[in-house]
């Protein structure tokens, strides 16, 4: 488990997906969650998925990490075609979830928590030495701000707290780590490490899947975004060519045919040459969306009830 | 490893480098870490110590019998047993469960040894084996019962207090009494089984050297770790002073009938279950489902294996104590393991600092605890005052016990450590 070895430059060279899914769909009952899902997710990228609740966000989440399986389309790993149909299954593809409410033990300290089920033994007895050294090592790799690695998880900070609960996830060596909501519950400054951390791990190599409310982090660290829309792909962005509202603008729907994606591109392209982007974008989304193409926070989604209705 | 600042000396060891930590060495560091960690709700074993040194100087006063070497003999005489059974019941609470029933599991024990000694004539080897397997084979009840159906522990194992008492009573018969055969091994072993002395020395050097080259050694291996150890004067004097109390209890108890078998056994399983619980993956698996269920199951940790095999180490201690009491009275009856047995058991867990609230706790709580619990037992026998007032005042400090367990609790959760 050498942790420098997984430090590899970032792959830009080798353009096959790590994770693939092709036309993955799920039902619950009678609600068609996830209908033809495609998304891809290659090395070193972060990808972060955005939607309104009910996209279907955390069902793929689900479904990567083994929680339900999909019931129809594939997904396929590192080339190969698989089944997730437990957690433990994906855990040993490869693919480190890490949840909202993190799962961490409390009552134990950072290493015991970097370690727990996966402790390394010395004959019977846990090797503490070892397990220290080695969550050290890893902490400093990530660039961790925690000051004692045998405090108790309860005294750490909520951005400290999401830090022991990624690292954790990368102490199996995983090719994919799929971060459900990291900044939801923390702080400015906390936000801001957790981001520092999602780049290191995409320094390291692997493929991020970033589920966010939150904007200002998708803009700020990912390099593509895929919108999930009612259970569909509703748009597939690299983040340096999309502007905040058309992101908006695909969440809520206000783009949700081909006229208005052919109509983006073109706008996108103009943009290269002025800077009227942000202007044509509005007047896009206006005749449908008044009240998202309004100037709108940076942080914050919002989606007014007709918006939905006038889809 | 670039991101070590520039200003930190490279030769710092791993867990030291961060600037905010304040860094303590030596005897006076050792003190202080200690003295920080107790004003931040940390309290481990210091009330209880210091409720035994209050309870011991109590009774002194009022009774000079107290602190006798006979006296105390008969104290850890009769800590074992109810000790025994305790030891489970601090498993049962790391993981937040509880084990009403351990009083009539050890009553049953009691009673196949007794039938089985006297009226089936088996080989004492044998009736202690079945009792301990019966006792076995009731945890693993317990466990399917709790980790199949999610019935709380609290109901299965009230509802199994009630069955094992009764089928204690069925086993015992119409006479409700059996009297063990004095010569057989067990009860010798339990009435007059002594260390002698040059033995029990023994023992303390030992116990005094394991510390000692216990942490000599983990030193070691944090330093080829790259990891900041520990002072070795702070070992040396640790060691020092278990040698020095350890050699006055066996000198002071020596000048009676000397260090008890059974309290021996007791100590010693206390030991070797601190080692499973601080130091095997087995252990680290029971205070993270005590701490948080789901975060175990989700890292792997096979919860219901954990549940199950605490289940049955409980009712398993549970019925081995109850061997120890009835080889003690040499009797088997209908009030083995009923009374206060229970209860004593449960209590001694509480106050020797395991939490209730489960994820906290440790062995030796059950040691701590079982002394402070005959301690005020032995002391109130001593000053003539009947069991109305003994169950009194035993309940009154269990609900100290607990009440500081709450408070060191909110002070956790007040110096953000909860």
């Amino acid at each position: 488990m050498t942790m420098e070895s997984a430090v590899a430059e970032p792959t830009s060279a080798t353009r096959e997906p790590v994770l693939s899914l092709r036309g993955v769909s799920k039902g619950f009952g009678a609600v068609r969650a996830l209908t033809d899902i495609d998304l891809d997710i290659y090395p070193g990228e972060v990808v972060a998925i955005v939607g309104d609740n009910g996209a279907g966000k955390s069902t793929l989440v689900k479904i990567l990490a083994g929680v339900h399986p999909q019931d129809s389309g594939t997904i396929k790993f590192d080339g190969q075609i698989v089944n997730i149909p437990t957690p433990t299954a994906s855990r040993a593809l490869g693919i480190a979830t890490v949840f909202q409410d993190l799962a961490l033990c409390d009552n134990l300290d950072v290493v015991s928590n970097l370690f727990l089920g996966r402790e390394i033994v010395h004959g019977v007895a846990l090797d503490e030495e070892e397990m220290e050294q080695r969550s050290w090592s890893l902490l400093r790799q990530l660039s961790a701000k925690i000051p004692s690695v045998r405090i108790a998880v309860a005294s750490l900070s909520g951005g400290q707290r999401q830090t022991v609960a990624i690292a954790r996830s990368l102490i199996g060596e995983p090719s994919v780590v799929i971060l459900d909501e990291p900044t939801a519950a923390l702080g400015v400054a906390q936000t801001a490490e957790v981001l520092n951390l999602v780049e290191r791990l995409r320094e390291r190599g692997l493929g991020v899947l970033l589920i966010s409310h939150n904007m200002a982090d998708v803009q700020a660290v990912a390099d593509r975004v895929a919108v999930l829309r009612l259970g569909r792909n509703n748009g597939d962005f690299h983040v340096a060519d999309v502007s905040y509202e058309e992101i908006i603008s695909a969440i809520t729907g206000a783009t949700d045919n081909v006229v208005t994606r052919r109509a983006s591109a073109h706008a996108v392209d103009a943009a290269a040459d002025n800077a009227a982007t942000t202007a044509a974008a509005e007047a896009l989304a206006a005749p449908s969306a008044g009240a998202v193409s309004e100037p709108l926070p940076n942080n914050a989604i919002g989606i007014d009830d007709e918006t939905e209705e006038t889809r | 490893m670039t991101t070590t600042p520039t200003e930190t000396p490279a030769e710092r060891a791993a867990d030291l480098q961060d600037e905010r930590l304040v860094r303590t060495e030596g005897v006076r560091g050792a003190v202080l870490a200690f003295r920080q960690r107790v004003r931040g709700g940390d309290l481990g074993s210091l009330p209880v110590v210091i409720g035994l040194i209050v309870i011991c100087a109590i009774f002194q006063i009022l009774n000079p019998n107290f602190l006798s070497a006979n006296n105390l003999v008969n104290l850890t005489l009769q800590c074992a047993a109810v000790g025994t059974i305790s030891i489970g019941i601090v498993l049962v609470l790391l993981l937040g469960q509880i084990d009403l029933s351990v009083g009539s599991v050890s009553g049953l024990a009691a009673a196949i040894l007794g039938v089985g000694l006297t009226q089936q004539n088996w080989p004492v080897a044998i009736a202690i084996i079945v009792a301990l397997v019966v006792g076995a084979a009731i945890g693993y009840l317990y466990g399917l019962l709790f980790t199949r159906f999610g019935v709380p522990s609290f109901v299965i194992t009230l509802a199994g207090l009630l069955a094992f008492l009764g089928l204690q009573l069925k086993i015992l018969g119409p006479t409700g009494s059996i009297n063990l055969p004095y010569d057989s091994w067990i009860v010798q072993f339990a009435t007059s089984a002594f260390l002698p002395p040059w033995a029990a020395y023994a023992l303390a050097f030992i116990a005094a050297a394991a510390l000692f080259f216990g942490d000599v050694r983990r030193a070691s291996r944090r330093r080829k770790a790259g990891l900041s150890t520990g002072a070795l004067s702070v070992t040396l004097i640790k060691a020092i002073l278990l040698l020095i109390v350890l050699v006055a209890a066996v000198a002071y108890l020596a000048t009676d009938r000397g260090l008890g078998a059974t309290f021996l056994l007791f100590v010693l399983l206390v030991i070797i279950m601190n080692f499973f619980l601080t130091r095997t993956r087995w252990g680290r698996s029971v205070f993270a489902v005590g701490g948080s269920v789901e975060a175990a199951r989700r890292a792997g940790i096979k919860v219901n294996r954990i549940y199950i095999t605490v289940f049955i180490l409980c009712s398993s201690f549970a019925a081995l104590g109850g061997l120890l009491a009835s080889a003690r009275l040499t009797s088997a009856s209908l009030s083995s393991g009923g009374g206060d047995t229970n209860l004593n058991a449960i209590a001694a867990a509480v106050i020797g600092g395991t939490s209730l609230f489960g994820g906290r706790g440790s062995a030796y709580s059950a040691l701590l605890g079982i002394l402070v619990i005959q301690s005020i037992s032995s002391g109130l026998t001593l000053l003539n005052l009947d069991s109305s007032i003994r169950y009194m005042i035993t309940g009154a400090v269990l609900l100290l016990a607990v009440i500081i367990d709450s408070l060191s609790r909110r002070s956790r959760a007040s110096h953000g450590q909860a």
